[in-house]
């Protein structure tokens, strides 16, 4: 009686699917709506690592891997189009347990950095009110505020949430170009003092490689617009043009950002500032640029924190829907088409890591989830090739120069290992358990509720070598 | 070979399973505070020391910079003086190293073996010539 109960609830819950409304530029607000934060705040930590030239070479080695993560991405997702991105494709090209952990991978590096983001938020509103004379704001209201109306704006449905997203983040984007034109950058030395203010590198070679962990912060999150896959009219055009769009957008927003910073800023203080391109629009002392890079950097943090709980929620709902975490939360508004209880849920997690002031371990967990996911991403992909090779089935998209992405991508992520080890060595370690201890729950406990058949939905062959 | 049914979890433990992860996760959170993670140092004598911007070995235009930014000799002293240790212990590299491919190695073994369960399940158990060519 209870399995045919639970059976034909399942069957209500599957029968509502989410609206497919999303296009390419709705992909690129995701993607880059999630990590253009990472211009204003975040990224400066590689400079306190590895100095001002440390933290350029680290712009561009982890852009390169990122590129990496965006030509495999848009091949793999262009062609497993379902909720859950990342985690959809382990569980159809690795195995169960290997998607248990990327939901895990992304639901973490999502609400962790969505607590970061409202950070951001009320710190900047206790910044401005003491700016103005309030000193002594309490930012944890504007911390919960923000969560709170992001997660109604996400149950609401994904195409007024990601439609608000690409207009803040278009506004942050043009925040960054109308900083660098404020600088005037065709007179060198003018504003810009580079010639004074770049120094040799402080810790040498060395902490050029410890620089790359916190250079992650340029594009982490970027990935997300996977997520969007199960929503998108069409996956094969739009997921590659908004990713592959959206780290082009990155690129230039984190040369215009280093450029900028490390000319008005000695390299010490912007290696420990909280909002660097704010501070390098105080330094030039224009209050209309001020203005514009306030509300920049609020926008970017909205826009992070809001695509965030777009992906956190469906990599959860994804996992209750196929029985990974509890079933309870694989459901789907009536209405709406959005994951709603997985959205609700998440809402009071986010608050409570924001709210533990640990900001520093919150942020690596984030960064090294992420870093996990990309290691498994250059797994899978050589996997995907061998198991279905490209006449076997039809791919939205066909990355170039396989497999030299994906060895690339394992190459860069085993470095940036090694440059999380250097100074943050015991959060790698901890985090490192918590996803050990994770996988053995769900090998023991959770694998009994999951439906073997279920795991693999593509109308695909039988897979070579199984 | 029959299809496998699984078990059908009761609300109970369902809250039960999603407590237990969010324990996990502020569990994870708090042991790097215990072990002290953070390798940055500030030497104490330097802390208790007089500056100018000439013991800082700070520039006339770096000096600007820094009063720009609304920060005097000590407050910059303070921040100058704050370095990264990345003295490397061998024994704590290896450990994580080893944690680190010892975890990947379980999940895509443990991984491999679930797979093959789903895809027996999906498209039936037997002897495909894939599997034949598989195991030559």
């Amino acid at each position: 009686m209870s399995n045919s109960t639970s059976t034909s609830t399942a069957g209500q819950q599957q029968s509502i699917s989410m609206l497919k409304v999303l296009n390419p530029f709705h992909v690129w607000a995701l993607g880059v709506g999630i990590v253009l934060v990472g211009e204003f705040m975040g990224w400066n930590f590689s400079v306190a690592k590895g100095g001002a030239y440390g933290a350029l070479i680290a712009c561009w080695v982890i852009g390169l891997l990122y590129s990496c993560v965006a030509m495999i991405d848009s091949e793999v997702t262009s062609t497993v189009a379902a909720a859950g991105g990342q985690y959809t494709q382990a569980k159809h090209i690795i195995g169960p347990l290997m998607a248990f952990n990327v939901g895990l991978y992304l639901v973490m590096a999502y609400t962790m950095l969505e607590a970061a983001d409202a950070l951001i938020v009320g710190d900047l509103m206790s910044a401005v009110a003491a700016a103005t004379g309030y000193e002594g704001l309490n930012p944890q209201p504007f911390v919960v505020l923000t969560i709170a109306f992001l997660a109604w704006l996400n149950y609401r449905g994904v195409f007024m949430t990601l439609t608000v997203n690409f207009v803040i983040t278009l506004f942050a984007f043009l925040a960054i170009i109308a900083l660098f034109i404020g600088t005037d950058p065709l007179n060198p030395g003018s504003v810009l003092k580079h010639s004074d203010l770049l120094t040799e590198l402080p810790y040498g070679w060395i902490g050029v490689v410890a620089s790359l962990q916190f250079g992650m912060w340029y594009y982490l999150g970027i990935e997300g617009t996977c997520q969007a896959a199960e929503e998108v009219r069409s996956a094969g055009r739009a997921i590659p043009l908004g990713t592959i769009g959206g780290i082009l957008t990155l690129l230039v927003a984190a040369t215009l950002t280093w450029y900028i910073s490390t000319g008005l800023m000695p390299w010490q203080y912007l290696g420990q500032a909280t909002t660097p391109l704010y501070d390098a629009a105080s330094i030039i002392g224009n209050p209309s640029l001020q203005v514009v890079l306030f509300i920049g950097t609020m926008f970017a943090a909205i826009a992070s924190a809001n695509g965030c709980i777009n992906d956190a929620a469906r990599a959860w709902f994804s996992m209750g829907r196929d029985r990974y975490m509890p079933t309870w939360f694989g459901a789907i508004h009536p209405h709406y088409r959005t994951p709603f209880r997985a959205i609700i849920f998440l809402i009071p997690i986010a608050v409570s890591f924001a709210f533990t002031g640990l900001l520093d371990q919150v942020i690596t967990f984030s960064i090294l989830s992420g870093l996990l996911g990309y290691t498994f991403m250059s797994i899978n992909m050589i996997k995907f090739r061998k198991m279905w090779p490209l006449d076997v089935i039809k791919r939205g998209y066909i990355h170039p120069f396989h497999p030299i992405p994906a060895l690339t991508l394992l190459g860069l992520c085993s470095v940036v290992y090694f440059a999380t080890f250097l100074g943050y060595g015991a959060s790698l370690l901890s985090i490192m358990a918590f996803y050990i201890v994770a996988s053995v729950w769900f090998v023991m406990r959770r694998y009994q509720f999951v439906k073997r058949g279920d795991q693999f939905t593509m109308p695909w062959p039988r897979p070579k070598g199984y | 070979m029959s299809n496998y049914i699984p078990k059908i979890q009761h609300k109970r433990g369902q809250l039960f399973d999603s407590l237990f992860v969010l324990v996990l996760v502020y569990v994870s959170l708090y042991i790097p505070l215990f072990l002290e993670s953070d390798t940055k140092s500030v030497d104490e004598t330097v802390l208790t020391q007089a500056h100018t911007w000439e013991s800082l070995d700070v520039s006339t235009v770096e000096q600007e910079q820094w009063q720009k930014l609304g920060f005097d000799e000590t407050a910059a002293a303070e921040i100058i003086n704050d370095k990264f240790d990345y003295t490397i212990n061998p024994v704590m590299l290896v450990i994580t190293a080893l944690v680190i491919i010892g975890y990947f190695f379980f999940v895509l073994r443990v991984s491999q073996k679930q797979y093959r369960e789903v895809i027996d399940e999906k498209f039936g158990h037997g002897d495909t010539q894939s599997d034949k060519e598989a195991t030559r």
